[in-house]
C-alpha cells in the first residue's frame, strides 16, 4: 500500500489493491487475515485429501490402495498438516487478525509488520513441510522416539519446518497480546470486550509460553538424528518417556490453542441470531483463561499407560477433571443465551449450534478417557481418534465455518446463497457424524490407531466411516464452491445484515484501511440485546 | 456388534461398571444440552423482525448449580477411576511370572520352565499372571481388549502388567504403541487354559498342532503364529522382507554380489542367522528364531514355502 494520509486510506476497501506483491507485502491487519484464510484453507484440502486417501485404504482389511509404509506416511502428514499448518494457526491467525483490531476499536494491531513476518514465517514452514514429502516421514505427528530417531525417512524436514512455523505462531500470540492490552479504545475497558477477545488473548498467552517447548523439542530430536547424543535413545541410555513429556507439554496447550478461538466465536455468533446476551459474561471469560491455566497442568494424561507411575497418573487425571468444569459451564451458558430469544437458523447459527452439540459428545468422551481404569482400555485405539475429532471437527472447524459464514459480508462485501449454505451444513454434520460416531464403537471394541490392517470383524465399521468421510467431503466442496461464487457473482452486502452491536459491524463491508474515521468512543458493552434504552 | 468385549479377566467387570456409570452421566448431560438447544431453537424461533427480548444476562444461582454439580460428578468419576487402576497397576504377591519381549514386529514369551514362544501367550484360567515386559528396539504396547490391560514396553526400562484371566479361552493380543511398518501385523493371541491342561502343557505334553496335519500345512499356519507374516507377504506384495511367493529355488542376489539359491539350508540360515547373508535391496532388519522356532518348525516353513509358486 503506498502512503497515503488517513483522509486517503479510509476511503480505500482494503480489498481494493490487485496484484500479487501488493497482497505480499501488506501490513494491514486485514489484508493478512485473508492470506493466511487462503494459505490455512488450502493446507485444510492437502491434509483433507491425506485423511481421504486413509480412510479409502480402510475401507477393507489388507491392502485396498496403498502398502503399509505408504499408509503410515500418509496419517503422519495427515495428522502434521492438519495441526500445523491449518489448526494451531487456524482461527487465531485468520479471524483473529481480520477482528481483532475492529472489536477492540484500533486501526491495525500492534506490530503491523511483525504480522506480516508472522505470515512468512508460515509459508517459509509451510514449504519445508511439504519439502519433506520426498521421502515422507512415517513416524506419526507425535514424533514417538526412538522410533523417529531410527526411521530412514525425512524426519529432520518435517520437524525443522515445524518449528519454523511455530515462530509464526509465537509472534502472533505476542502481537495479539501487546493489542489488546495497549489498543482498545476509549471506553473499552475489559468488561466490555466481545468474548472473542478474551478468547483471543487467552490463546495468545498459550501460544507464546507453550510453542518455544515443541520448538526445542524438535530441535533435540534433529541433534539426536544428526549428532547422535542420546537424549531420548534408549540404545544409548537416553530416555524416551522424557520425549514424550516434553512433547505433550507444548501438544497439550496447543488443542486448547486449537478450541479456545472457536468457543469464542460461538459466543459471538449465538446472541446475534438470538438477539440475546450472553449469558453469563464473567463467567464466560473467566472459564476461558481457566481452561488456558489448567491446560499447563494435564499433558501426562496422554501417557497413563506409556510408563508413568501410578502417583503422577493420578495427578494428572484429577487436573484433567478439573478443565471439565470451566469447559462445562461454557455449555451451559451457551444454550442459556437461548431462552427466551429471537432464534434465527441461518447458516452461521447452524454451525454454532452444531458446535454445541459435538463439541458437547466430544468434551463428554473426554471424560472416559480422563477416567484412569477406562483409559487403560480405550487409550491408543479409535476411541481417541473419535475424541479428538469430535472436538477438533465437531468444535474447531463447525467454529470456524461459523465465523466463515457469519463475517463473510463483512469481509468480502458479498452475500452468498444462505439456501446452498445450508444444505452444505447438512451433509458436512450428517456426514462427520457417520463418519466418526461409529469410531468410538470401534475403540471400546478393541480397535488400535495408526493400524494399516485389521482384523475383519472390525470392517463393518470402518465401512460406514470410510462412507462418511465421502459424504463430508462434499458437504465441504459444496460449501466452498457456494462461498467462491458468492465472491464471483453474489449480492452486495450491507454494513449490518444481522444486526449485531460489535464494532466490527459498525464499519462499511468491505472496512477500509485504518478501520475506523475516528476511533470511537465505547460507552457499553457489545451484548446490549434487548436492552430498554 | 457389543460395545465392548467379552469380559475375560478379574477386572474386566469393574472397568465395564465405570464405563457405563460414565456413559449414563454422559447420555443425561448430552440430551439435557441437546434437548435445550432445539426446543430453544423451536420454541422462539424469530416470528416478526423487530420483535422484543428480554435483557438477561445471566443467574448467580444457575451458574452455581451447574457449576457443583458437574464438579461433584466428575470428582465421583475420577475417584472411581483411579480406585479401581490401583488395582490394575498393583499386582498381588503369588503371581505367576512371564517374561515378554517385543521387537518388531512381534511378541517373545518366555516361561519359568524355560520354554518361549512367538506371538502366543499360553496362560492357565485363574491364576494372577504377571508380565515383565521389554522392548529390544522401539516402542510398542501390550494390548488385550478382553481383559481392558494396556501397557507400553520400553527398551529403557522393565514395564509390567498382571491380570488374572477368568475364563478358557482365546483372545486377541494388539500391539497399541505405534511401531513403524509392521504395527498393525503384530498381533498374538493369549491362549488361557484350563489348570489341568496348562499343567500339561507346561510339562510339554501339549501338541500345539493335532498330528496327522501335513508339513505344509503346519508350515501354513507357523507362518502367521510365528510373525513371519508381519514382513514376508505370500502375494507378490513387497512389505519389509522378500515375499514368499515365487522365492523358492530363485536365485538371489546378496549385498555383497554373492548369488544364492533359495534352498533348504539358506531358509534355516535366514531363520536362525539372518544377518549372515541380506538380499540386496532389503533392509538388515529381520530378528533372529533361534530358540524360537525348532528344526520341526523349519521344515514346517519349508515344505510351505514350496507351496508358493
Amino acid at each position: 500500500m503506498a502512503n497515503h494520509t488517513l483522509a486517503e486510506a479510509i476511503q480505500i476497501p482494503y480489498l481494493e489493491e490487485k496484484g500479487l506483491i501488493s497482497w505480499i507485502t501488506s501490513t494491514d491487519h486485514k489484508r493478512i487475515s485473508i492470506l493466511y484464510l487462503l494459505s490455512i484453507s488450502t493446507f485444510f484440502v492437502v491434509g483433507g485429501i491425506a485423511a481421504l486417501l486413509v480412510r479409502l485404504e480402510l475401507l477393507t482389511p489388507g491392502k485396498t490402495i496403498v502398502d503399509a509404509h505408504t499408509y503410515n506416511t500418509l496419517f503422519t502428514f495427515h495428522g502434521t498438516v492438519m495441526v500445523f499448518l491449518f489448526i494451531v494457526p487456524g482461527i487465531a491467525a485468520s479471524f483473529g487478525n481480520f477482528l481483532i483490531p475492529l472489536m477492540i476499536g484500533a486501526r491495525d494491531v500492534a506490530f503491523p509488520r511483525l504480522n506480516l513476518l508472522s505470515w512468512y514465517l508460515y509459508i517459509a514452514g509451510a514449504i519445508i513441510i511439504v519439502a519433506s514429502l520426498l521421502q515422507p516421514a512415517d513416524t506419526g505427528w507425535t514424533f514417538y522416539t526412538p522410533y523417529s530417531i531410527r526411521t530412514g525417512t525425512d524426519v529432520i524436514l518435517l520437524t525443522f519446518g515445524i518449528f519454523v512455523a511455530g515462530f509464526s505462531s509465537i509472534l502472533t500470540g505476542l502481537n495479539f497480546i501487546v493489542t489488546i492490552q495497549k489498543l482498545r479504545a476509549p471506553g473499552m475497558t475489559w468488561h466490555r470486550l466481545p468474548l472473542f477477545i478474551w478468547a483471543s488473548y487467552a490463546t495468545a498467552i498459550l501460544q507464546v509460553l507453550a510453542t518455544p517447548v515443541i520448538g526445542i523439542s524438535l530441535l533435540l530430536l534433529i541433534a539426536e538424528r544428526v549428532f547422535g547424543i542420546g537424549f531420548f535413545d534408549p540404545a544409548k541410555g537416553g530416555d524416551p518417556v522424557l520425549f514424550q513429556h516434553f512433547f505433550w507439554f507444548y501438544s497439550h496447550p496447543a488443542v486448547y490453542i486449537m478450541i479456545l478461538p472457536a468457543m469464542g466465536i460461538i459466543s459471538e455468533v449465538i446472541p446475534v441470531f438470538s438477539r440475546k446476551p450472553i449469558f453469563g459474561y464473567k463467567a464466560m471469560a473467566y472459564s476461558l483463561l481457566a481452561i488456558a491455566f489448567i491446560s499447563f497442568l494435564v499433558w501426562a494424561h496422554h501417557m497413563f499407560t506409556n510408563g508413568i507411575s501410578q502417583l503422577a497418573a493420578m495427578i494428572f487425571s484429577f487436573l484433567t477433571f478439573l478443565v471439565a468444569i470451566p469447559t462445562a459451564i461454557k455449555v451451559f451458558n451457551w444454550t442459556a443465551t437461548m431462552y427466551r430469544g429471537s432464534i434465527d437458523l441461518k447458516s452461521p447459527m447452524l454451525y454454532a449450534l452444531s458446535f454445541i452439540f459435538l463439541f458437547a459428545i466430544g468434551g463428554l468422551t473426554g471424560v472416559f478417557l480422563a477416567a484412569l481404569a477406562v483409559d487403560v482400555h480405550i487409550h491408543d485405539t479409535y476411541f481417541v481418534v473419535a475424541h479428538m475429532h469430535y472436538v477438533m471437527i465437531g468444535g474447531t472447524v463447525m467454529g470456524f465455518l461459523a465465523a466463515l459464514h457469519f463475517w463473510y459480508p463483512k469481509m468480502t462485501g458479498k452475500m452468498f446463497n444462505e439456501k446452498v449454505a445450508k444444505v452444505a451444513w447438512a451433509f458436512i454434520f450428517i456426514g462427520f457424524n457417520v463418519t466418526f460416531f461409529p469410531q468410538f464403537i470401534l475403540g471400546t471394541e478393541g480397535m488400535p490407531r495408526r493400524y494399516y490392517d485389521y482384523l475383519p470383524k472390525y470392517q463393518p465399521l470402518h465401512e460406514l466411516s470410510t462412507i462418511g468421510s465421502w459424504i463430508l467431503a462434499i458437504g465441504l466442496f459444496l460449501m466452498a464452491i457456494n462461498l467462491i461464487r458468492g465472491l464471483l457473482n453474489g449480492e452486495k452486502a450491507p454494513e449490518n445484515p444481522y444486526g449485531s452491536l460489535s464494532l466490527e459491524w459498525q464499519v462499511p463491508s468491505p472496512p477500509p484501511h485504518e478501520n475506523f474515521e475516528e476511533i470511537p468512543t465505547v460507552t457499553d458493552w457489545t451484548y446490549g440485546y434487548g436492552k430498554k434504552q | 456388534m457389543n460395545l465392548l468385549p467379552e469380559a475375560a479377566s478379574g477386572f474386566a467387570g469393574k472397568v465395564d461398571n465405570i464405563f457405563w456409570f460414565v456413559t449414563v452421566i454422559s447420555l443425561v448431560f448430552f440430551i439435557l444440552v441437546s434437548s435445550f438447544l432445539i426446543y430453544f431453537a423451536i420454541r422462539y424461533r424469530r416470528r416478526r423482525e423487530n420483535e422484543e427480548t428480554p435483557y438477561i444476562t445471566g443467574s448467580h444461582i444457575l451458574e452455581a448449580l451447574w457449576t457443583v454439580i458437574p464438579s461433584i460428578l466428575l470428582i465421583v468419576i475420577f475417584a472411581y477411576g483411579f480406585l479401581a487402576f490401583r488395582e490394575i497397576r498393583t499386582p498381588p504377591s503369588n503371581t505367576l511370572e512371564i517374561n515378554v519381549t517385543g521387537r518388531q514386529w512381534l511378541w517373545q514369551f518366555k516361561y519359568n520352565n524355560g520354554k518361549t514362544t512367538v506371538n502366543e501367550l499360553y496362560v492357565p484360567e485363574g491364576k494372577p499372571i504377571r508380565l515383565i515386559m521389554k522392548s529390544e528396539d522401539v516402542n510398542h504396547g501390550f494390548y488385550v481388549p478382553a481383559f481392558r490391560v494396556k501397557q507400553d514396553l520400553m527398551a529403557s526400562m522393565y514395564t509390567q502388567l498382571w491380570f488374572k484371566a477368568t475364563k478358557v479361552g482365546t483372545y486377541d493380543l494388539f500391539c497399541t504403541q505405534y511401531c513403524g511398518t509392521g504395527h498393525s501385523a503384530m498381533l498374538g493371541k493369549i491362549i488361557v487354559m484350563a489348570p489341568q491342561e496348562y499343567e500339561k502343557w507346561e510339562k510339554g505334553e501339549q501338541k500345539e498342532k493335532v498330528a496327522g496335519v501335513s508339513p505344509a500345512e503346519q508350515g501354513k499356519q507357523l507362518y502367521t503364529q510365528r510373525g513371519c507374516n508381519a514382513c514376508h507377504s505370500i502375494d507378490g506384495a513387497r512389505i519389509v522382507g522378500p515375499t514368499w511367493k515365487g522365492l523358492w529355488g530363485k536365485e538371489e542376489v546378496m549385498q555383497d554380489g554373492q548369488k544364492v539359491t533359495v534352498d533348504e539350508n539358506y531358509v534355516r540360515e535366514s531363520i536362525l542367522e539372518p544377518q549372515a547373508k541380506i538380499v540386496n535391496g532389503y533392509p538388515p532388519v529381520m530378528p533372529s528364531f533361534k530358540g524360537v522356532v525348532s528344526d520341526e518348525d523349519i521344515s514346517a516353513i519349508i515344505a510351505y514355502m514350496k507351496t508358493l509358486k
